[in-house]
């Protein structure tokens, strides 16, 4: 059974002027790292929101874990961080892991438990009695994915999450996000617009063309696991990126080109 | 963005106090010079006649002789002051509320609390002493708490809903109610605003009290206090009332300021560090 199954899905905004996504059909299976790239208002975060419930469809059908949207979000099926880490300055970093884990009702024993181990898995150790505004970016977007996961969701709804972090912060993060997708076994759907980030994190990368956003193309990334440092070396590794880049340039999205050229 | 946590320099408590005793000096000199020039040069120097400004010391004397009767007049205003700082904080904290959570009813009334804002709420005074009576401390809590209400309600608004957007997307992720997302997000988002507001309101309501006093009030009160003694030739005690009023004012806006710092240990802005 797919995680996420998205049917048909259209969305338009303005009472049908301007055409976000259009004919959009994706099945996600568990345990995939699934990526959505494509030129900056092609409707990617729109479709991760629509998957999430936050958004509606203006017409298609999203179901997740086979119940509707609306279900899943309801019963907490999905984990979702976003481009800034959306942190509360007022709780610190182990209040801020245990928010959805208050808001869900879980007695005090089982919160400190939890948020020992999700402070581990993000390894910020010493600094569960931190604020937000004592931590760094990367950091910052640690707690945020700590957060996310602390409630064992089946899926991850990630937008652009390493977006606002530097190149150095981006690359140490992505093997991090490998290494804790691996541990967890969950399933992550993952909003880029870097190919380089996206071949390296996933097993499938979702091409999206310019807005109306359609899917121009699926590539699977056959790249051996668990992916390392050296696979950004790999020759495969730049066939693929090579194969995304062309398939973004069919789809008229040129503009991401202009940002690959730099990575 | 990438400063890493690190322990903020401390020092031992000696050094620190050291430290802090010489950030004072230059206030403390001016502070001196003033008085300085307050008891000598304006009298002697400049000639300055009693009635415009007596002597520091003949104030400072009076200060201390008429204690009693100052500081008892001082509670008196300062109740009133509290009272109407209580009643249009209240208010205004409950209204700013009910007209976020529902946008239509904000949008609408939004405008004229923003234009009444900026009309000067102690123009009403004397109408306020027409609708409770002259001598009823009612006029005076009404008058604070009116000039209280508007700052209050206009910053409690601002911070409710300049709440990011993405903090709501979460909210709605972890499927949480309206109520749940006002209890974890928008009151503790809009709370440094709300206390900027409390502060100004403090000072606003000591204002209101007072100057509704001048416009009739019990002669127990601090601002006919000093309007009698005006009157009366009597300065000394004038300035000494005003003494009382600017130091209950200064304990009423020390006391909010104080509340902030514990209520928002958490903020970078108040300095407060976690450990």
């Amino acid at each position: 059974m797919s995680v996420v199954s998205i049917r048909n899905l259209s969305k338009s905004f303005g009472g049908g002027r301007v055409t976000a996504l259009q004919g959009i059909n994706l099945e996600v299976e568990r345990g995939e790292f699934v990526s959505l790239i494509g030129p900056s208002g092609c409707g990617k975060s729109t479709l991760l929101r629509i998957v999430g419930d936050i958004i509606e469809p203006t017409s298609g059908e999203v179901t997740v874990n086979g119940k509707t949207a609306r279900r899943a979000r309801l019963d907490r099926d999905y984990g979702i961080v976003f481009q800034s880490p959306v942190l509360y300055e007022w709780r610190t970093v182990a209040k801020n892991i245990s928010l959805p884990l208050e808001m869900f009702g879980w007695d005090r024993g089982r919160r400190a438990r939890r948020v020992e181990e999700m402070v581990r898995l993000v390894e910020l150790e010493t600094f569960e009695g931190h604020h937000p505004w004592q931590l760094s970016g990367g950091m910052q977007q640690r707690v945020s994915i700590a957060r996310a996961l602390s409630f064992e969701p089946a899926l991850l709804l990630m937008d652009e999450p390493f977006g606002a972090l530097d190149e150095m912060t981006r690359e140490r993060l992505n093997l991090e996000l490998l290494r804790i997708w691996a541990e967890i076994g969950s399933t992550i759907l993952f909003v880029t617009h870097s190919i380089s980030e996206a071949v390296f994190l996933s097993t499938r990368v979702v091409v999206l063309s310019a807005r109306p956003g359609r899917i121009a193309g699926i590539v699977s990334v056959d790249l051996p696991q668990p992916r390392t440092a050296a696979t950004r070396e790999d020759p495969r590794f730049f066939e693929l990126v090579t194969e995304v880049r062309e398939r973004l340039h069919a789809a008229g999205a040129d503009e991401v080109l202009e940002e690959a050229a730099f990575e | 963005m990438s400063a890493i946590a690190q322990p903020i320099p401390q020092g031992t408590i000696a050094s620190r106090v050291g430290r802090r005793a010489q950030d004072w000096i230059p206030a403390l000199a001016v502070f001196g010079l003033g008085i300085a020039s307050w008891q000598w040069l304006i009298p002697d120097v400049f000639h300055v006649k009693r009635f415009l400004l007596p002597r520091f010391s003949a104030v400072m004397s009076t200060f201390w002789h008429q204690r009693g009767l100052l500081w008892s007049a001082g509670w008196f205003t300062f109740k009133e002051a509290l009272a109407g700082f209580a009643l249009g904080c209240a208010v205004a904290l409950v209204v700013a509320l009910v007209l976020s959570r529902w946008k239509r009813v904000g949008s609408a009334f939004m405008p004229y609390a923003i234009a009444a804002n900026a009309i000067p709420i102690i123009a009403f005074a004397p109408i306020t002493n027409a609708w409770f009576g002259l001598l009823s401390p009612w006029s005076k809590i009404v008058i604070a708490a009116v000039l209280c209400f508007f700052p209050v309600l206009v910053n409690a608004l601002r911070g409710l809903t300049s709440v990011d957007p993405e903090s709501i997307e979460l909210m709605r992720s972890y499927a949480a109610p309206e109520r749940t997302i006002y209890r974890r997000v928008r009151i503790p988002t809009s709370l440094p605003f709300v206390f900027t507001a409390l502060k100004v309101a403090s000072v606003l309501a000591m204002i209101g009290a007072v100057v509704g006093d001048y416009f009739g009030g019990s002669t127990r009160s601090l601002g006919v206090q000093v309007q009698s003694s005006v009157s009366l030739s009597q300065f000394e005690t004038a300035w000494a009332a005003i003494l009382v009023a600017s130091i209950l004012g200064i304990a009423f806006y020390s006391a909010v300021a104080l509340a902030e710092r514990l209520v928002l240990g958490w903020h970078p802005a108040t300095g407060g560090a976690s450990e």
